[in-house]
């Protein structure tokens, strides 16, 4: 009786294909919406053909994912402590690193990535220079593994040793923990691959003086809730990735009081809201703790097609789903397209890198843009309607919209949230990621920012193990 | 010496119609000798390496790349052609994003932007179209497919799907569509009315919505099932459903089915069912023999006379003025519509004339070009004229060549053209006639023509008939009253 109901009405047309039909109901006030059709799959046969069997699966996958989802939106991340790395994560002891991205051996690792091994094992006193440590990670003499494997992630290279202080979020939703290192602040620092004697320096401060004070005050403030602080920084204008001014003030603005309360020493405290008050990226470490924390209890869901974790180390990009395990699926990084800082050039600039794509991950980053229009001209993305652009395409990729993070400017429909591979695959349409850029060489450190593209490739190789982990083979 | 460019666009898709568009702009350019741009898949790249456009990087284009190919007089003029590709490539997306449509890229996001869409329009190419069919049958959504070159297993499939869902899937093949008084892709403005139409040909159902609106008449529904719904194969599916969907419209009080003659055991089907329904049905069956019928069934050999049995009076007399001056030769007839091709044929042996054609009615001899020596009637907007390049309904050119060497052929003795305006359609069909007209030697061969459309379409029934007649054309009322106009100067 439908057809009828049709007739009694009035059309309201998708248009899958030719866009002068389009045009021509538009021109009559029918209300059209334009599908710009490519062929699935990048026109791919055996992936256009595993998503059609895959369809035939549809209502296994879809309440797979919304379990997904329920878990990703019921998350409570809370910053709660810094501790010393090693007293924290469970087997980070003598002689090992973490690192960003999927695994990789040092034969592979990109000059920054080695810089910092370099630097950490200096700072250890694994090694005591920068030479006799780098023998030392090329003789096999340190383990490497990546920080996704200990419920931690890291910017850029990522580096995580046992003495460095690493923020710990809570998620009391669920009860499990994650942990990224403290941001170092702009210029020379380690996860660019810098490791010259003033970054080892900061890294003992940080450890020393700064990590546990800033411990104590969050645990005087019974933890940071991060959820609301996040949908704060939404509507000041943060994407949480590239653009951390507002989480970090309003960190700043939630801790100083606690800070003030115990720090005895006025001049440590001082140090210590300068430290925070100077550094906008202040809060992306907390921000990928929490994401961390938000995706870990994502992870395992039979016949869930969400995406748990994209990160990058330098060479290659690692892609995990949900409903395939902790297996990697891995591609060579593709290189950011930017802006340089005055002097640098694309020709500086060392490929994709870092663990900060949990961000997007979590549906902010490049997927917010459209909140945080300074950010689309920062990184090469063009102008405020840009930046919406962004944003509605990543919605094309994802199954929600998260009620909690909401953007302003789009009249508060909530951030694009739960990344399915088939529909990455499907559209051809490539997660963004806003990313700094790390100069190529150890030591000098950020030379631009950009957008980055997940390779396809590592969602290629998911759907094909997610079609065969539910017995789909093309 | 002439030069061969090519130019590859990773990851870029647009559809061929676009291309094709982009691709004969380019071609016009001075010094341009060939230009075509095509998506990379083996098929479009075996075209062109028989054209000899394909070189260079060319060679190693995807599915998903645009290939733009130019051969010119010199390197710099290839240059030129390429900047101009890009150019007219960069305004499609500008003209939407002006027209304040919203684009995306996948159909979900077109639901979440459009609450409550009801219909899909499908003219993705054929390989792909059966997949987008069920997804959106999936969905909940009508269906309406252009698209073509889909199986017959597959149309089956997705009417069966759209049945079970109380759906309509529209096509394979279905150009044509007037719903709710809405014109969709290829159709005309008409006003609202009593009649409902289903027709598995889009021509047939815009000469008769057309020809019904030009006398006083106006259309409930225009429902397109697909050229192969009354197949054996397809057992009338939606003809069917349409039917049912018809009969209990209030709105719609005489219903017309226009089609080829269907399989035997179709016709009984859909005799049984217009026998058991309470309104008046007009079965205009193409070809067909007459039948025996229900009391509230009437046959009409021609879309004409399936509008007269609607009108219950003789259609308006023909509008032509002068007289048309006999000469001895041959029937050229060109047509863009197929099944006004058809209708041209059945007139003309009906009136003794025997025919050829590239798509013959029972009774006419088959013919694969216009230029055998015999009374032709080619309908130009078949597979074999249409391979590569777009309908002529939607670029007239490929008519206009032919229509320019019949002129110049002393023996041909009258030319019988189909106009075919509205939505989709050309913007200026008469006016591309006229120049062809004008470019013919003096003392060429009368032209005979008739229009599908309305006063409400973009072209304008009028003035596209005023150009005509001001070349010399001799406009008729309709296709079949043009055909008997032709038959009189023949017998």
């Amino acid at each position: 009786m439908s057809i009828q109901k049709l007739l009694s009405g009035a059309p309201r047309v998708i248009n899958i294909g030719l866009s002068a039909f389009s045009r021509e109901l538009a021109s009559q006030n029918i209300p059209v919406v334009q599908v710009d059709w490519r062929p699935p799959a990048q026109g791919k046969r055996h992936l256009a053909e595993l998503l059609a069997r895959l369809a035939a699966h549809e209502s296994k996958i879809a309440s797979a994912n919304e379990e997904a989802l329920k878990r990703m939106l019921a998350a409570t991340p809370v910053l709660v402590d810094v501790q010393p790395a090693g007293k924290v994560i469970a087997g980070l002891g003598e002689r090992v690193l973490l690192h960003s991205g999927p695994p990789i051996t040092w034969e592979r690792m990109c000059g920054p990535m080695r810089g910092a091994v370099a630097g950490a094992i200096v700072f250890e006193g694994w090694a005591s220079d920068l030479d006799s440590a780098t023998r030392l990670a090329a003789s096999g003499g340190v383990q490497f593994h990546p920080n996704h494997h200990f419920d931690a992630v890291g910017p850029m290279t990522g580096i995580t040793t046992r003495s460095m202080p690493v923020m710990i979020v809570e998620n009391r939703a669920f009860g499990n923990r994650a942990y990224c290192m403290i941001n170092e602040g702009l210029g020379k620092v380690m996860r660019f691959g810098a490791n010259d004697e003033s970054v080892v320096a900061r890294l003992h401060w940080l450890a020393d003086e700064f990590g546990p004070a800033f411990g104590a005050a969050l645990r005087r403030a019974e933890g940071l809730d991060l959820v609301p602080l996040i949908s704060r920084g939404l509507a000041m204008g943060d994407e949480m990735h590239q653009r951390n001014v507002a989480c970090s003030a309003l960190t700043l603005r939630a801790l100083a009081p606690h800070l003030a309360s115990v720090v005895a020493d006025g001049e440590v405290l001082s140090k210590i809201l300068a430290f925070i008050a100077g550094n906008e990226q202040f809060f992306l470490n907390v921000g990928m703790a929490m994401g961390k924390s938000i995706m870990d209890p994502v992870r395992g869901i039979e016949h869930s097609s969400v995406v748990t974790a994209m990160c990058r180390n330098g060479t290659d990009f690692g892609v995990r789903v949900s409903g395939t395990g902790d297996t990697w699926f891995t591609a060579p990084v593709e290189m950011p397209q930017g802006m340089y800082f005055p002097g640098y050039s694309e020709k500086d600039a060392n490929p994709d890198m870092g663990d900060s794509t949990i961000m997007e991950t979590i549906g902010v980053g490049a997927f917010a843009m459209a909140a945080a229009p300074a950010v689309a001209g920062f990184v090469g993305a063009g102008t405020s309607r840009d930046a919406l652009g962004y944003t509605a395409a990543m919605g094309e990729i994802t199954l929600t919209r998260n009620p909690r993070w909401t953007i302003p400017g789009l009249d508060f429909q909530g951030v694009p949230t739960g990344i399915d591979i088939r529909r990455v695959v499907d559209t051809g349409l490539q997660p963004a990621i806003n990313t700094g850029i790390a100069h190529r060489e150890p030591g000098v450190g950020q030379v631009g920012a950009g957008i980055a593209r997940a390779p396809l490739a590592c969602f290629e190789q998911a759907l094909q193990a997610f079609a065969a982990a539910m017995g789909v083979r093309s | 010496m002439s030069t061969v460019v090519n130019h590859l666009r990773r990851g870029f898709y647009a559809d061929s119609v676009a291309l094709m568009r982009i691709s004969r702009a380019l071609a016009s350019l001075a010094g341009v000798e060939a230009a075509s741009l095509m998506i990379g898949t083996p098929s479009n790249r075996a075209l062109l390496e028989n054209s000899g456009l394909l070189v260079g990087e060319g060679v190693k284009a995807q599915a998903d790349d645009l290939v733009i190919a130019v051969r010119a007089v010199d390197d710099s003029t290839a240059t030129q052609a390429l900047a101009e590709a890009e150019r007219l490539l960069a305004g499609g997306a500008a003209v939407e994003a002006a027209a304040g449509i919203t684009a995306v890229r996948s159909v979900p996001a077109a639901l979440a932007a459009l609450p409550g869409a009801n219909l899909a329009v499908i003219s993705v190419p054929g390989e792909f179209a059966a997949a987008e069919a069920r997804a959106a049958l999936e969905r909940g959504l009508h269906v309406m497919m252009f698209s073509d070159n889909v199986s017959v297993e597959d149309e089956v499939a997705l009417k069966h799907l759209a049945l079970e869902k109380g759906l309509l899937m529209m096509g394979p093949d279905c150009g044509t569509a007037l719903i709710g008084g809405a014109p969709i892709a290829f159709a005309n403005v008409v006003p609202r009315g009593d009649v409902g139409l289903i027709a598995a040909s889009g021509t047939g159902l815009q000469e008769v919505s057309s020809l019904l609106a030009r006398n006083g008449r106006g259309v409930s529904h225009g429902i397109g099932v697909g050229g192969r719904d009354l197949k054996e194969a397809v057992g009338g599916l939606m003809t069917l459903a349409a039917f049912d969907a018809l009969e209990a419209d209030p709105a719609t009080r005489h219903i017309v089915i226009i089609s080829k003659p269907p399989a035997k055991a179709v016709t009984e089907r859909v005799l049984a069912r217009a026998a058991a329904a309470s309104k008046p049905v007009t079965l205009c069956l193409l070809g067909a023999a007459e039948m025996d019928l229900p009391a509230n069934v009437t046959q009409a050999a021609t879309l004409s006379a399936a509008v007269e049995a609607v009108l219950g009076q003789p259609i308006e007399k023909a509008l032509h003025k002068a007289e048309v001056v006999p000469r001895k030769g041959w029937l050229r007839g060109l047509f863009c519509g197929g099944t006004l091709c058809s209708e041209a044929q059945l007139v003309l042996i009906e009136a003794g004339v025997a025919v050829s054609s590239n798509v013959p009615v029972p009774g006419a001899a088959q013919a694969s070009a216009p230029s055998v020596a015999s009374h032709s009637l080619i309908d130009l907007g078949d597979d074999d004229y249409t391979r590569g390049r777009p309908h002529p309904m939607i670029e007239p050119e490929l008519r206009n060549e032919h229509l320019s060497a019949a002129l110049a052929d002393p023996g041909v003795a009258v030319v019988l053209l189909d106009l075919v305006i509205g939505y989709g359609a050309h913007a200026d069909p008469a006016g591309l006639i006229v120049q062809a007209m004008t470019a013919a030697p003096k003392g060429h061969a009368p032209v005979v023509a008739s229009v599908s459309g309305t006063d409400g379409d973009p072209q304008g029934y009028s003035a596209q008939v005023a150009c005509l007649e001001k070349a010399g054309v001799h406009v008729a009322a309709s296709n079949a009253q043009a055909a008997a106009l032709v038959a009189r100067l023949l017998v």
